[in-house]
């Protein structure tokens, strides 16, 4: 059981890794800012759920702590550059 | 990876099985925001991969901390119900931008339509 479980933990990780580099692809030749600011978010998330992974690979409950404050201010950086990419300006 | 060892055989194949699933769902979506043509089908690939396949590896993690550590383990369930929240709103003001933008630049082949919501500067 212990190999079946580093086995899938090693996928998720390889599979979560190969997203953020797919995201970072995007982020460097996105045509338009929105494509950008999506990859940039999408990144945001990615890192998210690798710390989620490396908790359960380390058995440690501190990295649930660190998903949490990435989920946070990955939500705030977004909003802040899509409201930018409408208004022009972020506070009013 | 301290008490793996007697882990039981019930917790550790629903555990791998949805750490296998939330892997190839976030691949799938990133996949997808690499590869789509058009913005408008891009946003969907992240849109999955954010809810589908971080909810499989939330899951996963809150049963697997919750046998290693025999007591109910929820702590994931605010990061669960946090992306479940935000990623619509995300969605939407991305959405919106990318509307108003194609709008105010007169890209009328992307399909973006007005709708008389937005307020756009006056034509030149």
């Amino acid at each position: 059981m212990t190999t079946l479980l580093t086995f899938s933990m090693g996928f998720a990780f390889a599979c979560v890794i190969l997203a953020m580099v797919f995201c970072f692809i995007r982020l460097l030749m996105g045509p338009a800012s929105q494509d950008r600011i999506l990859a940039l978010d999408t990144l945001w998330m990615c890192s998210m759920m690798l710390a989620v992974v490396f908790g359960l690979y380390f058995g440690d409950q501190v990295y649930f702590e660190l998903a949490l404050l990435v989920a946070l201010l990955g939500f705030v950086s977004t909003v802040a550059l899509t409201k930018f990419l409408i208004r022009g300006e972020i506070i009013e | 990876m301290n008490g793996v060892e007697n882990l039981p055989a019930w917790v550790a194949l629903p555990v791998s099985f949805l750490l296998i699933l939330g892997g190839c769902i976030i691949f799938i979506g990133a996949l997808g925001l690499l590869r789509l043509p058009n913005f408008y089908q891009r946003i969907h690939g992240p849109a999955i991969a954010i809810t589908l396949g971080a909810g499989c590896l939330l899951i996963a993690s809150m049963l697997y901390f919750s046998v290693l550590q025999s007591r109910i383990v929820i702590h994931e369930l605010a990061i669960s119900i946090f992306i479940l929240m935000t990623a619509p709103v995300v969605s939407m003001l991305l959405m919106r931008a990318a509307v108003y933008r194609d709008l105010r630049a007169g890209k009328h082949d992307t399909g973006a339509e007005s709708g008389d919501v937005y307020r756009l500067p006056a034509e030149k």
